[in-house]
């Protein structure tokens, strides 16, 4: 029963969380540029201005992907609220992205089409890391439960500073920012249009906004899980860690995919082996 | 109060999509220095989003000619409603010192319906930020007419 509310709860407060964090994100961004930014509202616009759009699609299978990457993401949310298992959510929120992908190359236009394979290269480059960093937690914890290693009594970051640099990888990945935003440029009168998103429009595209919302609480929700002995040093791990990210979309420019593949698998790899061996040695 | 949110909402975040019909660049180029520091469009929720798919408002610079007629057409109808057209500079308006060419067909409003018209030549930024502003009340007004 705990477990429900604790779910309906996340499913709630995770896309007001993520669309106010989104319109902090411009601020902050803006101000860096030393310009003002919008509202902090402003994601909550859009996405309702959005929803207030005609529908228009290519085909069918464009509506179909939407809802489930939103079901998807949602339910990985809803799974880490209630406490669940890593790998559960690891597997509903990847299927998530997969379908995010299929309704791109539902169409047929080249900056879509281009923009998926990017997504799949992303997807590709931080799943491994992903699931290294669970291996990692499930070594220090001896579990692989939320709850369980929530409850852990010391901080998890003592253990796995290397892992959180590699997580790091792959929120800024997930969150779309420089020098990894390939898939779909922040900026569209670029080369790449929208890329993986150019094809969704309207309410379907305001559908893959809040999906995205949800993503970003749920990778953050397992950032916190290195601090989660301190409510106070959790949330400056968290907000440094978000500001460093807006930081270096600003100071980057956008990469090749050969270039991040390269790098962040062998970087992120290599830290990700010594920090597990260290653990295992230790 | 849902419908009243997503009217609010439009007025509050129109995205862009700039189409340079056959513009000097004079035009071009004042429409781009809108997302500068100086003027910052930003502020209003404007966002320049170069897809006609996610866009509400379409900014059009420059001459119609016949090669390129059927492009702004097609842009247009790519754009899901409600939508807005703005027709930027002397040559959106009529065809500016190009009427007369043998290849121009005229301003904009020749091939699509244009809802705001921004004089100059060039156009000002504060001018053209003033036209958005002003096919963003059209809209409402649009939609509130359509309940
Ligand atoms: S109105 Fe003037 S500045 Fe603008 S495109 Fe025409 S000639 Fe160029």
């Amino acid at each position: 029963m705990e477990a429900v509310i604790l779910a309906l709860i996340g499913l709630v407060v995770a896309p007001l969380l993520g669309g106010l964090l989104a319109g902090i994100d411009r601020r902050v961004t803006a101000w860096m540029q030393s310009r003002q930014g919008p509202p902090i509202m402003q994601a909550f616009y859009d996405v309702a201005k959005l929803f207030g759009k005609e529908p228009m699609v290519v085909n069918r299978w464009q509506i179909f992907c939407a809802w489930t990457y939103l079901l998807a993401s949602a339910l990985s949310v809803a799974l880490f609220f209630a406490q669940a298992d890593l790998l559960l959510i690891f597997f509903v929120q990847a299927a998530g992205a997969v379908f995010m992908v299929m309704g791109a190359l539902a169409a047929k236009s080249p900056y879509s089409q281009v923009g998926a394979q990017r997504e799949l290269i992303q997807i590709l480059t931080y799943e491994p890391l992903l699931i290294l960093v669970f291996a990692g937690m499930f070594m220090a914890t001896g579990s692989f439960n939320v709850g369980t290693i929530f409850a852990h009594p010391e901080p998890l970051i003592a253990k796995l500073p290397l892992l959180f640099i590699v997580l790091t990888y792959a929120l800024t990945i997930k969150l779309r920012k420089s020098p990894f935003d390939f898939s779909t440029s922040h900026h569209g009168h670029q080369e790449l249009v929208k890329g993986v998103t150019t094809e969704y429009s309207g309410p379907f595209f305001g559908l893959v906004e809040v999906a995205h919302w949800y993503e970003t609480i749920l990778v953050l929700g397992v950032a916190s899980m290195f601090w989660a002995t301190n409510v106070f040093w959790c949330a400056l791990l968290l907000v440094g860690t978000y500001f460093a990210e807006i930081l270096l979309d600003n100071a980057t420019a956008r990469m090749t995919w050969r270039w991040m593949l390269k790098y962040v698998w062998s970087i992120g790899l290599l830290m990700a082996v010594v920090n597990l061996i260290w653990l295992h040695a230790g | 109060m849902l419908k009243k949110f997503i009217n609010k909402s439009r007025i509050k975040s129109p995205w862009i999509v700039h189409f340079d019909c056959g513009s000097c660049n004079g035009c071009d180029i004042e429409t781009l220095a809108c997302l500068t520091p100086l003027y910052d469009v930003e502020r209003f929720g404007i966002v320049n989003v170069g897809n006609p798919k996610h866009a509400d408002v379409l900014l059009v610079t420059g001459t119609v000619n016949h090669r390129n007629k059927k492009v702004l057409q097609n842009i247009y109808d790519q754009m899901p409603d409600p939508k807005a057209v703005i027709a930027i500079g002397a040559c959106g308006l009529s065809g500016g010192v190009f009427k007369d060419a043998y290849n121009v067909v005229g301003g904009v409003d020749k091939v699509i319906p244009v809802d705001v018209y921004v004089p100059g030549c060039p156009a000002k930024p504060e001018a053209i930020i003033d036209g958005v502003v002003e096919a963003l009340n059209k809209f409402a007004e649009k939609a509130e007419a359509a309940g």
